[in-house]
């Protein structure tokens, strides 16, 4: 069977799909924030599969970015969660509504 | 001209004593008093350098800084400079200041002394910037300014309810007038396109039809301000109510000065008027003079009556305007000023002497416990009846010449009615007040008033009795008649009318006498007011003002209210029930169920973050 860009495609959005459910229905911040590093990840995969395809470094290049950002951000992000958690005592999104009125 | 920057002073000074005490010596009593007198007798002072230097028509005769242009219009703020303007200047300064040293005295116990004379110096300004104005519009800022500051006088005594009553009635019914004036004003502006007065006067001396047919109600309207501020019929309620104001504030505003103010008006734009105009402004000035005069016959009040025999006067004035006899209302308007500002400061007087008792039935036999009182009054009295050679005689036959010389027999009968009228109710308060009985307890303890208060009468009633042979009459002659007089001595000058018209002097003469021994007869020795019982009828109709009050109260007052309770209506059920009231709901219903999408829950957030992405990739690719 051959493998096409159609393929790769949809991997990604599987990945990006599957990401999306996490952060909409899972409780725990840790976990959220897991799925949103799997749908960066499966935007990387997409732009590299665009880049095999058509035989442009643009897209790898772009790749490493991402990389760099999602490295930058996860020190952030955990830093962040740690912080809450010692505040809060808890690591759970229904707990954190104080953005309400 | 030499001096050039002299008026601008005069003018300002006073501004500047305003400003200065409102901002920095309110605390200060007798700093902020100096400051306010010291800027009108230093105006008096620059008054008469200037006209010794430049004589009474200095060679430029205006002194202008360009204002404001737009589209067509130009306005100048410019100082007119001629014989009216500086004998005004005079009047205004001279009285004034006579006046603001007597209220030195007057208010020493005042809580809002140094207030009042921030006023006093606020309404100096605006009087001036009348006299002198040169156009229409700096004529009429100024005549809104003094209407402004005569508000605020007449309210001094705010926490008393009549008093901004009082102050509420004199500028409303002052606004009715100026609303004519304003229309009066645009257009003569519309028609002959420029609001200086010189310029206008060229272009009508040129076609004296240029203002075409609307003429006739373009001078009535100009002629509606005067009605409101020289306080005519039928909008002459105003000026006895405002009786409420301080003596010194009654004696300045209300009778020497502001309420003259219409008159000079209709002097200095006389140009604008025609003789259709010119007729209907004589008869008002006439029926005003005769109205006034009854109804002062019959007040209690000892200020009322003065205050009607000054609406009995302007309409003496006003009707000589209207009989094209300029010189003899300017010569009125100046000699008034001097016995008028003279009868209400002798009136204070003995209101301060009576610890501010203002019936008249309540004095009595003041004449040995007050002398210099006693004497300034009778020569006040005396002036405003016209007893030869008093100033008023001069002043009250040349009016009734000027009648005559139109040939308007029915104003000559009613001017010399009213001058009768004018020496009875004078003398009938005269005597009432100052011999027979002591009619209270307190009467028989006044005492005459401080030297800061004397002194101002006594230089007041110097004028009164010398004011008819000073030459007034010809400075004001020359500049509206053209000619000169010639010079005549002052023997001559005192008989001058008796050689003119003997019987006109004659006749003025004649009813003063009758005038007199009426009230002599009547009230030398009277207890309480024997009128009524003669009278009936009409001494009630006089007492109660003709009832001109409750008319207005039942007519023009009724409308108003009526009127206002249907705005009162539209604005609260239909701006603010269906207009505001629909939008505030509307938004607040909103704002409700917009608040229920805020659950504060992050996932919610996001979800719906991801919906908005989807919707919007839905719409791009579809």
């Amino acid at each position: 069977m051959h493998v096409g860009l159609e393929h790769y495609l949809t991997v990604s959005f599987l990945l990006f799909a599957l990401g999306l459910l996490g952060v909409i229905m899972r409780r725990n911040l840790l976990v959220i924030y897991m799925s949103l590093e799997l749908m960066l990840n499966a935007a990387n995969l997409a732009l590299v599969s665009f880049s095999r395809f058509n035989d442009k470094l643009d897209g790898q290049v772009l790749v490493f970015f991402i990389i760099t950002v999602a490295a930058a951000e996860v020190a952030v992000g955990l830093a962040l969660i740690v912080a809450l958690y010692r505040k809060r005592q808890s690591a759970h999104v229904e707990d954190l509504t104080t953005m309400k009125l | 001209m030499k001096y050039e920057i002299l008026p601008w002073l005069i003018l300002f000074l006073p501004l500047a004593a305003a400003g200065c005490i409102t901002l920095f010596t309110l605390r200060y009593r007798t700093v902020s008093a100096l400051l306010s007198i010291g800027a009108i007798v230093t105006g008096f002072v620059l008054s008469v350098i200037f006209i010794n230097a430049n004589g009474w028509q200095p060679s430029t005769g205006e002194s202008i800084a360009n204002w404001l242009t737009i589209g067509g219009l130009q306005v100048d703020f410019g100082l007119k400079l001629d014989a009216l303007s500086l004998m005004m200047l005079l009047v205004v300064t001279g009285v004034g200041g006579a006046i603001h040293i007597y209220s030195f005295g007057y208010m020493h116990d005042d809580r809002g002394f140094s207030r009042y004379f921030a006023c006093l110096s606020l309404f100096t300004f605006s009087m001036l910037g009348i006299v002198l104005a040169n156009n229409f519009i700096q004529l009429f800022i100024s005549w809104e300014l003094v209407g402004v500051s005569s508000y605020l006088l007449i309210g001094h005594w705010f926490e008393r309810p009549s008093a901004g009553d009082a102050a509420k009635k004199a500028f409303i019914t002052n606004r009715l007038g100026d609303f004519g004036f304003l229309l009066g004003i645009l257009m003569v502006w519309g028609i002959l396109g420029s609001l200086n007065f010189s310029v206008l006067q060229g272009l009508l001396l040129q076609n004296s039809s240029a203002l075409g047919t609307m003429a006739t109600i373009a001078g009535l309207l100009v002629f509606c301000g005067a009605v409101g501020k020289s306080a005519q019929f039928p909008l002459h309620v105003w000026l006895p109510d405002a009786m409420e104001g301080p003596t010194p504030v009654s004696a300045l505003i209300h009778a020497a000065t502001m309420v003259a103010a219409g008159v000079y008006m209709l002097c200095r734009i006389f140009f604008v008027l025609n003789p259709e105009a010119l007729h209907v402004i004589a008869y008002i000035g006439g029926f005003t003079a005769l109205l006034a005069a009854l109804i002062a016959v019959q007040q209690d009040d000892i200020k009322r009556i003065i205050a009607y025999s000054t609406l009995s006067q302007l309409g003496y004035m006003v009707m000589a305007v209207g009989l094209s006899g300029q010189t003899a209302a300017m010569f009125h308007l100046t000699t008034h000023a001097f016995f008028k500002a003279l009868l209400f400061l002798s009136a204070g007087s003995v209101i301060m002497a009576l610890h501010h008792e203002q019936n008249i039935w309540k004095m009595g036999d003041l004449r040995k416990k007050m002398p210099i009182t006693f004497w300034t009054f009778l020569l006040g009295a005396l002036a405003l009846s016209g007893v030869w050679p008093l100033s008023g005689f001069f002043s009250k036959d040349s009016i009734l010449a000027q009648a005559l010389e139109q040939h308007n027999y029915l104003l000559f009968a009613d001017g010399v009615f009213v001058a009768g009228l004018t020496t009875f109710y004078i003398f009938r308060l005269f005597f009432v007040v100052f011999f027979g009985k002591e009619k209270s307890e307190i009467a028989s303890h006044a005492h005459e008033s401080p030297a800061v208060m004397t002194w101002p009468l006594i230089v007041l009633a110097v004028f009164s009795v010398i004011g008819g042979v000073i030459g007034i009459q010809g400075i004001y002659h020359r500049l509206f008649v053209g000619e000169a007089e010639q010079a005549i001595g002052f023997g001559q000058m005192l008989f001058e009318p008796f050689a003119q018209a003997p019987l006109t002097a004659s006749l003025g003469i004649l009813a003063v006498i009758i005038g007199f021994f009426a009230a002599f007869t009547l009230y030398a020795k009277a207890d309480q007011d024997p009128l009524p019982a003669k009278l009936g009828g009409l001494a009630t109709a006089m007492k109660n003002r003709f009832y001109f009050d409750e008319l207005y109260e039942a007519t023009v007052i009724r409308l108003h209210d009526f009127i206002a309770a249907v705005m009162d209506w539209i604005d609260r059920w239909l701006v603010e029930g269906l207009g505001i009231g629909l939008v505030r709901g509307g938004t607040d219903l909103t704002g409700r169920a917009l608040r229920l999408v805020q659950t504060g829950n992050l996932q919610t957030y996001a979800f719906l973050f991801v919906l908005g992405v989807a919707v919007v990739m839905w719409l791009v690719l579809k």
